[in-house]
């Protein structure tokens, strides 16, 4: 249909984003788009509905998520983020990662390993906020710069996805 | 069959026309089947007045079938021949089937494992089919006329192939299935039209052989489902068997006949059942040649026994509050659905949990019926005002066979449905014209940890240098949770399809031939009942375009492409009134094709119209 995620919700094109506004509107095309409301219509119609139904899921599911938003964001602007290999690590954070990686299979033989990983979470939260902030900020700039910076913080917060969720894995394992 | 009324086209039918239509809760252990009389969603009772269906099905040896309660009670008599809890094996292969201890003797087929009784070889849909067929004749009978549609309930953790079982009985008991609904799902309509409550609900649901935990958001009529996790082979029966084996050992005797079994079984369920009520029950089994033994189950001891059980669904429980993104303190109640949960030892470790007492309100037996019939209501036309809406999930990760026996997820657990995900693959040798996609689904990276939906192929790529195709993996997931794929290679455009036949799935041909069989025993003619089938379709057609032009065919359309679709209209009218089946089917397909731009046009309309509410400016 050729409209960007952002203006199927009628919503400015930019990474911060009114979600309530988001999810009322969400729900608003849903109610209109469903299949639910065609299994009475035609064969044509249900696939059709089925196909928006699924477009809009996919709407909403990419501009609901901070990371996902930002990629989004970043795909508009012909930026390719989730492939790792167009963007060069930052050393820094790369030694991190690492870090991190290490503490966390420490974390498994710790005396109290459940405790332990609270505090772990706790902290990638805390970095994962502080990401957010900044990509916000970075966006608001919409400058050359600021995107490839936007681009590249967003790639560190992919990891730190992955690290929260192989730290809920874990817990689930210890649980 | 409840003949609509065909008016010119352009006017729209009657506008109050109750269509009948209901909800059907397929269960492990008892099926029952709801609907909405005057403005209440009741469950119905058969002419004994009984709402419960026992899902038992036995097999005579002149082909005639006993269902529910009668063939429960030859159960012990007759075990060979009597199914009890096939749900467990829907969807199921060889392998999976023979891993519980259930007295049956199956026969591996190249499509599904078959049970051997007296009347036949019956795969699990045939007999499903079967007590679907019993609830639609309670239903026709109770309702007097015949039904427009059905809403039929899954677990909510059902995988592709589960679900596609349970389609494929429906359309074996001659039902026009409107959804399939998760059961969770189903119970929150229940309750969330009861009580209005708004905010974040956690639903468990503890049946007789599935547990499912759903949590959800209620919002404006909208039933969001935040996520979904389960068992698909957790439920009472193993608290059943827990009892068994508890009595076994207390006998000394070993279950080595499946005649012992089943009255074992029996008596375990009795004692459980007994157990809600009462703080101990006396044990009765007879043990052969005469020989019975006699005990007492306590209800610590019992409950000592289904502890390891219901930490069990804790696993479950805890994961979906994850894949929701809520804390226990963020959910406002937590509902109890299903007949397993009225143990007490469930209410009180779940409230323990959830740090909450569960809701039990409406009958867990009933709930899930109940909620299908709801939206069944819904579904069919009933209510074309109403607000309500439900936004399921997939329950499991959707992915294909990647290299070395991996297996990239396309579509993640827990993402909304319906859903549509493309993947890009490409060719790895030199001059590869041919590429095999295997569909699995399941949380583990190696494809044997998964379970294999569908293998497919794409097959004359043009040769090319390794890595230069570009294959388009699309997943398409229905509102019913079904899968289709399909895979283009981009630069030629060679394309192939599946509509995901599970692996281990009745293939289209063997329904037809059941269908078939059917009809010779039921001496109606097949033919007959295709013309019918076209001509029921044909109206819903007819009806369904003339409620889009009475809608929207003034404003979408010139004089000249309503003139089209009129004149396509009148076309489908007369071959339905005369002609066979294929000509009817044709006209039905004309008809469609006059109305594809409009169709395109009404869902723009659609979308432009739930925003129109809404302005830019509003965010500036």
């Amino acid at each position: 249909m050729g409209r960007n995620y952002f203006e199927l919700f009628s919503l400015p094109v930019g990474f911060e984003i009114d979600i309530a506004g988001l999810s009322a509107r969400y729900q608003d095309l849903q109610r209109s788009i469903h299949p639910d409301k065609f299994s009475n219509a035609t064969d044509r119609e249900k696939r059709l509905s089925m196909q928006q139904a699924s477009l809009i899921n996919e709407a909403y599911q990419s501009l609901k998520d901070p990371l996902k938003r930002a990629q989004y964001l970043l795909s508009l602007n012909d930026i390719d983020v989730k492939s790792e290999s167009n963007t060069v690590m930052d050393t820094a954070f790369l030694m991190q990662q690492m870090e991190l990686r290490e503490a966390l299979d420490d974390i498994m033989d710790a005396a109290d390993p459940l405790a332990a990983l609270e505090v772990f979470t706790t902290d990638i939260e805390t970095r994962v906020k502080d990401s957010i902030a900044l990509l916000q900020e970075y966006f608001r700039d919409n400058t050359d710069d600021g995107l490839q910076q936007a681009a590249a913080l967003s790639l560190q917060l992919q990891f730190l996805y992955r690290l929260r969720e192989e730290a809920e894995d874990r817990e689930e394992a210890l649980l | 069959m409840a003949l609509l009324q065909i008016s010119e086209p352009g006017e729209s039918t009657a506008p109050h026309q109750h269509r009948l239509a209901v909800g059907i809760d397929l269960g492990t252990t008892n099926s029952l089947v709801a609907s909405v009389k005057s403005g209440e969603a009741v469950t119905l009772a058969d002419t004994d007045d009984c709402h419960m269906l026992p899902s038992v099905v036995r097999y005579l040896d002149d082909n005639s079938v006993v269902v529910g309660k009668a063939a429960y009670q030859a159960a012990a008599s007759d075990p060979h021949n009597t199914i009890s809890s096939v749900k467990r094996f829907m969807g199921r292969g060889i392998e999976d089937v023979q891993r519980d201890q259930h007295g049956y003797e199956f026969i591996d087929t190249e499509s599904v494992p078959r049970i051997r009784t007296v009347a036949g070889d019956m795969s699990a849909v045939e007999v499903s089919a079967e007590i679907l067929t019993n609830l639609k004749t309670r239903a026709e009978n109770s309702l007097g006329d015949s039904l427009e549609g059905v809403v039929i309930t899954v677990p909510a953790y059902f995988d592709d192939a589960q679900r596609q079982a349970t389609k494929d009985a429906a359309q074996l008991a001659g039902l026009n299935v409107l959804r399939l609904l998760n059961e969770p799902t189903a119970a929150a309509v229940a309750y969330g039209l009861d009580t209005g409550s708004e905010g974040v609900h956690a639903i468990y649901d503890l049946g007789g052989g599935t547990f499912d935990i759903s949590i959800l958001r209620l919002n404006r009529g909208v039933f969001e489902v935040l996520a979904t996790a389960g068992d698909s082979a957790l439920g009472g029966d193993d608290m059943d068997r827990a009892i068994a084996t508890w009595m076994s050992a207390q006998a000394g005797v070993e279950i080595d006949d499946s005649y012992l079994l089943r009255r074992i079984m029996n008596e375990a369920r009795r004692a459980k059942e007994a157990l809600t009520e009462a703080d101990s029950v006396v044990l009765t089994v007879e043990l052969g040649e005469g020989n019975t033994w006699q005990g007492i189950l306590e209800i610590e001891q019992f409950n000592q026994l289904v502890d390891a059980l219901i930490k069990k669904t804790l696993i479950p429980c805890r994961r979906a509050m994850r894949d929701a993104g809520v804390s226990i303190q963020e959910i406002n109640d937590v509902v109890m659905v299903g007949g397993s949960t009225r143990v007490p030892r469930v209410r009180e470790k779940i409230g323990d949990f959830f740090a909450k007492p569960p809701l039990v309100d409406i009958d867990p037996d009933k709930v899930v019926a109940i909620g299908a019939a709801l939206q069944a209501d819904v579904l069919v036309g009933n209510k074309p005002d109403d607000e309500m809406l439900l936004l399921d999930v997939i329950p499991l990760s959707l992915g294909i066979e990647t290299m070395g026996g991996l297996v990239e997820k396309v579509i993640p657990r827990n993402t909304t449905i319906p859903v549509a995900r493309a993947q890009e693959f490409t060719t790895f040798k030199d001059g590869q014209t041919a590429m095999a996609v295997h569909v699995l689904q399941g949380e583990r990276e190696l494809v044997d940890d998964c379970r294999s939906l569908a293998r497919f192929e794409l097959r004359d790529i043009p040769p090319m240098v390794a890595g230069a195709a570009r294959i388009l993996v699309t997943f398409q997931v229905d509102a019913d949770g079904l899968l289709e794929v399909t895979a283009s290679e981009q630069t030629s455009g060679v394309e192939a399809s599946v509509q995901v036949k599970p692996s281990y799935g009745l293939e289209d041909n063997e329904i037809e031939r059941m269908l078939r069989e059917n009809f010779e025993h039921a001496q109606e003619d097949v033919e007959a009942r295709k013309l019918r089938e076209q001509q029921v379709e044909a109206d819903r057609v007819f009806e369904a375009i003339n409620a889009a032009l009475a809608e929207d065919g003034e404003t979408l359309l010139s004089d000249e492409e309503r003139a089209t679709i009129v004149s396509s209209l009148q076309a489908l009218k007369q071959a339905r009134e005369h002609e066979s089946a294929a000509k009817i089917k044709l006209a039905i397909e004309k008809a469609d094709k006059a109305t594809a731009d409009f169709a395109t046009k009404r869902m723009d309309a659609s979308i432009n119209k739930a925003l129109s509410g809404h302005t830019l400016e509003e965010f500036e």
